[in-house]
């Protein structure tokens, strides 16, 4: 929207960015759009860390633009909607993921599937269609076309939601679309961070029998008496591995650092599914014979879309279902990130938005 | 003491084996078991020429059992039939394929899917329940359990219909089971030797859109004027493999040498699904990020069950369908091997049991 001298109408924003591939963040005042019509804007509360915004602000996929507002797991209050706007109202509790904007005509949009779509916008370092840059949640207020808005039923606490918006619907969606959701099943999970221990929670919930299969023996505990997993298994101890061959239905593989595919084509069943959603940077070695023994699939997938999401979080307010989380002020955000990096969290962080965001008088 | 082949059982059996991995085969006299009650003894017409008999006679995947009888695409007519059989009588047109026995009792085994039995019994070079050897259809005759036996179509040549008891069965198997059978869809076939052809004369008979994908530019006028496909892709062309991008709902690779997926899996559409039938040695790359942007998965498959492959031979019939051969007289077995290492043969060699394997 112009106003009569031809300038854009923004409104005042402020958050935290990374200005280089330092990826050091720091306060920033910027603008945002001013509400459109199909528009939500909210005041954020919550943000939730995702790995991928680690990626982002060190520019390791070499896509990012700088200054970089990072944070796609955001949650809050809706404080103005635009006149078009009908699922929405002020005071609604909110939550934007990954995306904010999709071509909306394709046969994907047209599916629900707009996290497939070939012009997705995501939430941070894009393009919006009006030409601005994107910026996420490490804001005080969002402003977001409804379409990619998902509204969080009251009874989950919104801090510990926030990170379903993104961990949540990266596990969720491939549990259900590889039909990996069947009470009685048995469903692996590698990697016990924040995808593989929402992972676990999702898997419960549907009524499957769950192994967790992680390197790190301490996480044992963890996975069954908090976690609820029935059982877990040390990937690097063979003997425990080979007593579990062929008993997997299927697994969802979290793990991101580059990593053996073999031994978990093993652990699936005849025609098990292993399905990839952590995002290893370089490819992995596929091994042919054991795929083809079994009639097994190794597939990936990469968030979910919209319907999707709103499901999950539907799923997630009936069943429960909250990431375990560390909340952190806004001024902690670098040591988090350093943190991050090492694995050093149980298993979110999630920055308190609403109580620490303040910019300077 | 261990009977000697010759021994073993009680009825003369005569054929061509390899002793050692230099894979050279020669004549080589064994025997079979008794016709049991459940067993049908079959007279051996003719027998396809499967690129796995050349690994499995050279050892290349270390486990052959020498001497190694090889041959699992079997055309055949019965000359005994046992108390309890009840599908097949004397002088009907069988075929045997990759298999002659299987647990009967697993999860697998009770869904028609014999072939993903932790215990099946191959039809060469394996351990039978009886604990003697399996030998297979490079020889004068056969006795098989009537369950792992087909009924061969009348109207189907036993001769360029043999290697659909393996070759057929092979892409027949991942075509039905991963959805590519729906008119209007877009197959890519990577590799046209004796499996890609027949996967092309199933595509085209499902009523899919076929391309053909290979790196030998000799073979486009082949896919299209003969075999029916309606493109053909140049795999070593970034330019034909650019405008192919995100076209296709499926690929069937056929492809046995190590080959990189990335180009494949980027001429999938969203949901695409590419599914390999060949057998590198060794692992393949796969690059994650296609797979996850595009929600496309890879998987395998490995021949068929046995009703599965009953309807495959009945599919065929009503279609007019059967492999293109090149019929060789046992003596020329090692020279075929030879050329079959160069893929030097279109596209399956099927050997003339019946007219040329002799004492």
């Amino acid at each position: 929207m112009v106003n009569s001298d031809g300038k854009q109408i923004t409104k005042k924003a402020f958050g935290w960015a990374a200005r280089d591939s330092s990826g050091v963040l720091s306060p920033l005042h910027f603008s945002r759009r001013e509400t459109g019509e199909k528009d939500v804007t909210f005041k954020v509360l919550y943000c939730g860390i995702c790995h991928t915004d680690l990626h982002m602000v060190k520019n390791e996929w070499g896509m990012s633009l700088y200054p970089l507002i990072p944070g796609h797991e955001m949650v809050g209050e809706v404080i103005e909607i635009g006149n078009k706007v009908q699922k929405l109202k002020v005071g609604d509790k909110v939550g934007v993921g990954y995306m904010v904007g999709s071509c909306n005509s394709c046969d994907t949009c047209v599916n629900d599937l707009e996290n497939y779509c070939a012009k997705m916008i995501p939430t941070c370092s894009a393009k919006y269609h009006d030409g601005t840059t994107t910026c996420g949640g490490f804001s005080d207020i969002m402003v977001a076309d409804e379409h990619f808005v998902v509204k969080i039923p009251n009874n989950l606490p919104l801090d510990a939601t926030s990170p379903l918006l993104c961990a949540g619907i990266t596990v969720y969606s491939p549990l259900k679309h590889f039909g990996l959701d069947k009470p009685g099943m048995h469903i692996g999970i590698v990697g016990l961070g924040g995808l593989g221990h929402l992972a676990v929670k999702f898997a419960k919930a549907m009524g499957t029998k769950v192994t967790v299969i992680s390197t790190s023996p301490t996480k044992k505990d963890e996975a069954i008496e908090h976690l609820g997993a029935d059982s877990f298994l040390v990937s690097r101890d063979q003997d425990q591995m080979h007593a579990a061959m062929s008993t997997m239905d299927g697994i969802i593989d979290t793990v991101s650092a580059v990593h053996s595919l073999l031994p978990l084509i093993g652990l699936l069943k005849s025609q098990g599914k292993l399905i990839l959603v952590g995002a290893p940077d370089k490819p992995l070695e596929l091994p042919v014979f054991p795929l083809l023994l079994g009639r097994k699939i190794v597939g990936g997938t990469c968030i979910g879309g919209m319907k999707e999401t709103q499901e999950m979080i539907d799923f997630a307010a009936k069943h429960n279902i909250t990431s375990q989380i560390e909340v952190i002020p806004i001024d902690y955000v670098n040591t988090a990130m350093e943190r991050l990096v090492k694995g050093d969290v149980r298993y979110r962080f999630v920055v308190d938005i609403g109580n620490t965001l303040m910019s300077s008088p | 003491m261990t009977k000697s082949p010759e021994e073993e059982h009680p009825r003369k059996a005569f054929g061509w084996a390899a002793r050692d991995s230099s894979g050279i085969l020669s004549p080589f006299n064994f025997s079979r078991r008794e016709n049991g009650d459940d067993d049908v003894t079959i007279k051996i017409l003719y027998c396809g020429v499967c690129h796995s008999d050349l690994h499995c006679a050279k050892n290349e995947w270390g486990f052959t059992n020498y001497p190694v009888v090889p041959g699992h695409e079997i055309v055949g007519i019965v000359t005994k039939t046992g108390k309890n059989v009840t599908k097949f009588k004397e002088g009907d047109q069988v075929g045997v394929g990759v298999l002659v026995g299987s647990c009967r009792k697993c999860e697998c085994c009770q869904q028609d899917l014999e072939n993903y039995c932790p215990r099946c019994i191959f039809t060469y070079s394996a351990t039978y329940h009886d604990g003697t050897k399996t030998y297979g259809g490079y020889s004068n005759m056969v006795v098989v359990d009537q369950h792992f036996v087909l009924q061969f179509p009348d109207n189907l040549p036993p001769d360029s219909g043999a290697p659909l008891l393996c070759a057929g069965i092979t892409v027949y198997s991942p075509m039905k089971y991963y959805g590519m059978t729906e008119p209007g869809k877009h197959l890519g076939v990577a590799g046209l030797g004796g499996l890609g052809h027949i996967a092309v004369k199933f595509g085209k008979a499902f009523g899919l859109k076929v391309t053909v994908i290979s790196s030998s530019p000799s073979k486009k006028n082949e896919a299209i004027d003969r075999l029916g496909a309606d493109a053909f892709l140049l795999s070593s062309d970034p330019a034909q493999i650019k405008a192919a991008l995100g076209t296709m709902d499926f690929i069937i690779d056929t492809v046995s040498a190590v080959h990189p997926l990335a180009p494949l899996l980027a001429l999938l559409k969203l949901n695409g699904k590419l599914i390999t039938v060949g057998l590198p040695n060794k692992p393949l790359e796969l690059p994650i990020f296609p797979l996850a942007m595009g929600r496309r998965l890879v998987g395998g498959s490995n021949f068929g069950g046995l009703k599965e492959t009953q309807e495959m031979l009945d599919f065929c019939a009503n279609h007019n369908i059967t492999s293109d051969i090149e019929l060789i007289r046992m003596e020329d077995i090692n020279t075929a091997y030879e050329r079959l290492a160069k893929s030097d043969v279109r596209y399956r060699f099927v050997i003339d049991v019946e007219n040329s394997l002799s004492q």
